[in-house]
């Protein structure tokens, strides 16, 4: 994963960091700042899926959104298909976002209320100049086909709409722009199980169909499982594991990765696992704990943990490791 | 075919049959309110009579027959022939003939015969001191304090708009800088601070408006500052950025539309507001300029008179200003109530 720029690449993260800012005062002085994303780096090879996993308030969405700079990064690099996101004046910005797109958690906060399907889907066509006036109504209906909704759903505005079709019109309003990679914010985690499936399986035929790369943030690890090829593990705006799916799901390193695989249920009758439950509560990302971030909270823990800073080391061709205990350097 | 087509939309096709936008639902909440509901078509009938006042009140013929020439609505349409007529003498010759308005008084002819002369069936609401028909003038004044409210309005609104949605979308230094305008133009008493631009420049009505339009848009420019503050982290706010929609279209576009409801109530009562300091205005002598009637310069004018009984001369301009200013705020109060989620009926 380091030495990133390996050729099919689509999007390589490099130690990108955002740090918002706390004011405090009649001088509105920063007193300190939350460390949301603290020096996340990873890659994506083109046509494939990375998903980002960690507990509520690790980063995960905050780099999703740094990364297509909804949220301006504080340093670290994007670069997309060769092209230094972090860098683009904002006019270019404009144009490369026809290729990176997001789909967003809340289906109901992600749609203007106000605006039909098709206002909102030819909006975007005309502002990119993506499609001839006359074939605007065409490509529309194209869209909504291939979500999987009905042609009627045209003149609709969103809340006529249930939450699974609502995060069809997400995915629909993504697609329009043609993009190559999609940001999919816990696509599924406000839809119950039965949509979630459907919505996966869309997800899944059109990376096939379009050739999509999926950056997939979500903290639902069977469902993490089903859809990457890879996964980072997040921590307190850190990863501290990375690798192929099988390698963190059977090969699993890192204890805080242990810990949360330990919290998926097993679907074998009389089956017995150990549950680690993790002691104490994630510490504040204004005052991460020193050396590893996780050793407060550690089994393994010992007195190096809370010296040294962690960085990640390979134990495995792609699997990478950020504890000193579990992964030496070799 | 293809993979996608496999899957099924498991869901059933959204229903058409009862379309619930959100404006249908206020409509519904506001008829709740019976008070609003009954202002509204008192404003409506205010309306009505503004628009329609040479129609109602006025010396003018609706249609006349003139030297063997007839003439539709010379009341609206200044006919070359009829400039040098004067219709308070006029009276119709071999074959001529003119239907003139309901009140065939000018609001600005006096008849010094007859000063302040007590309602009769001739002047309904009386005269007043130059012997002009109250009823006529309270009509035309309609006009004058309606078109006063809305444009003074439609300014303060339309800048209040532009610096709030600014200043909320872009925030830091934009931010600060509107809001220090903002706390400098609420430091000063407003209508002091009127009447003192008011002193400076020549009387006329545009100059009400203006003025009035001026200082009177810091509230619509709070209110959508902080709507732009709640919406411009909303996700679909970010999904149009996302999408690479410019700022401009994403603010007026995206943002505006869903920011509107407050503001149309904090209008509805800048429009009472409007009427009532343009009153005070006119009554002050600052305002409208005579001889065009106004309710303030009628109630004003009623002043030398009271103590000699000439109770008409205050009464009916003073409730039209009451039942006007009252049933802009009673709409104001159902469209706010009937747009809260929490006082559903």
């Amino acid at each position: 994963m380091s030495g990133a720029a390996s050729n099919g690449d689509l999007l390589v993260v490099d130690s990108l960091v955002k740090h918002f800012p706390v004011r405090k005062g009649v001088f509105s002085l920063p007193v300190g700042a939350v460390r949301a994303v603290d020096g996340v780096s990873f890659s994506i090879p083109r046509g494939k899926t990375l998903s980002l996993v960690g507990e509520s308030g690790s980063g995960k969405t905050t780099c999703g959104r740094a990364i297509l700079r909804l949220i301006e990064p504080t340093s670290g690099t994007v670069r997309f298909d060769g092209i230094d996101v972090t860098a683009l004046p904002k006019r270019e910005l404009r144009q490369i976002r026809k290729r990176m797109q997001i789909i967003f958690q809340d289906p109901y906060g992600s749609l203007n209320p106000r605006m039909t399907v098709h206002s909102m889907l030819t909006e975007i066509l005309r502002v990119h100049r993506l499609t001839q006036r006359a074939n605007r109504r065409d490509r529309v209906l194209e869209l909504l086909d291939l979500v999987g909704l009905p042609p009627e759903s045209a003149d609709r505005y969103p809340h006529e709409f249930s939450g699974g079709q609502r995060q069809r019109l997400g995915i629909a309003r993504a697609l329009a722009v043609e993009p190559d990679l999609i940001v999919a914010d816990e696509p599924v985690s406000a839809l119950d199980v039965s949509i979630q499936a459907q919505i996966l399986n869309l997800l899944e035929d059109l990376q096939e169909k379009l050739n999509l790369t999926y950056l997939f943030i979500g903290h639902d690890l069977s469902v993490v499982r089903h859809i990457s090829d890879f996964v980072a593990v997040m921590y307190l705006g850190r990863i501290v594991e990375y690798g192929a799916t099988e390698d963190i799901f059977e090969r699993t390193t890192h204890p805080y990765t242990r810990a949360l695989m330990s919290a998926v249920p097993v679907p074998k009758p009389g089956s017995k696992q150990e549950r680690i439950v993790l002691a104490g509560d994630v510490p504040s990302p204004m005052r991460p704990p020193s050396g590893c971030h996780f050793h407060p909270r550690c089994a393994d823990a010992q007195p190096s943990c809370a010296s040294t800073d962690q960085t990640l080391t390979q134990v495995a061709p792609g699997h990478c490791v950020a504890c000193h205990i579990h992964a030496p350097k070799a | 075919m293809n993979a996608v087509r496999e899957i099924p939309a498991a869901e059933a096709p959204p229903k058409r049959a009862r379309k619930q936008g959100y404006w249908r639902l206020v409509t519904r909440q506001f008829r709740k309110r019976k008070q609003a509901v009954v202002s509204s078509f008192l404003l409506l009938f205010l309306a009505v009579l503004a628009l329609s006042a040479p129609f109602l009140a006025g010396e003018k013929p609706i249609y006349c027959v003139y030297q063997g020439q007839s003439y539709w609505f010379p009341n609206v349409i200044p006919y070359k022939a009829l400039v040098s007529v004067d219709w308070s003498r006029w009276e119709p010759g071999e074959g001529e003939r003119a239907v003139r308005p309901p009140i065939p008084h000018a609001p600005e002819r006096s008849n010094l015969r007859n000063r302040v002369g007590a309602p009769d069936r001739v002047h309904w609401f009386g005269t007043d001191d130059r012997g002009r028909d109250v009823l006529s003038r309270v009509i035309w004044g309609t006009r004058i304090s309606m078109t006063v409210g809305f444009v003074a309005t439609g300014i303060s609104i339309f800048i209040g708009v532009i610096l709030g949605s600014l200043a909320g979308y872009y925030g830091g230094i934009i931010d600060a800088i509107v809001l220090r305008i903002i706390e400098i133009v609420l430091c000063f008493p407003v209508f002091f601070l009127i009447l003192a631009v008011m002193a400076f420049l020549p009387p006329s009505i545009y100059n009400v408006m203006i003025v009035l339009g001026l200082f009177g848009w810091t509230s619509a420019a709070r209110l959508v500052r902080g709507e732009f503050l709640k919406l411009r982290d909303s996700e679909f706010a970010m999904a149009a950025r996302a999408s690479g929609l410019r700022d401009f279209r994403i603010i007026f576009r995206h943002i505006f539309p869903n920011a509107l409801s407050p503001v149309l109530v904090a209008a509805t009562f800048e429009v009472a507001t409007a009427i009532l300091t343009e009153s005070s205005l006119s009554f002050l002598g600052f305002g409208v300029p005579p001889p065009t009637a106004s309710w303030g310069e009628l109630v004003s004018q009623s002043q030398l008179y009271l103590h000699r009984g000439a109770w008409w001369l205050v009464t009916f301009p003073g409730i039209a200003i009451f039942i006007t200013v009252t049933a802009f705020n009673l709409v104001g109060e159902g469209l706010r109530d009937a747009m809260d989620p929490r006082l559903r009926q």
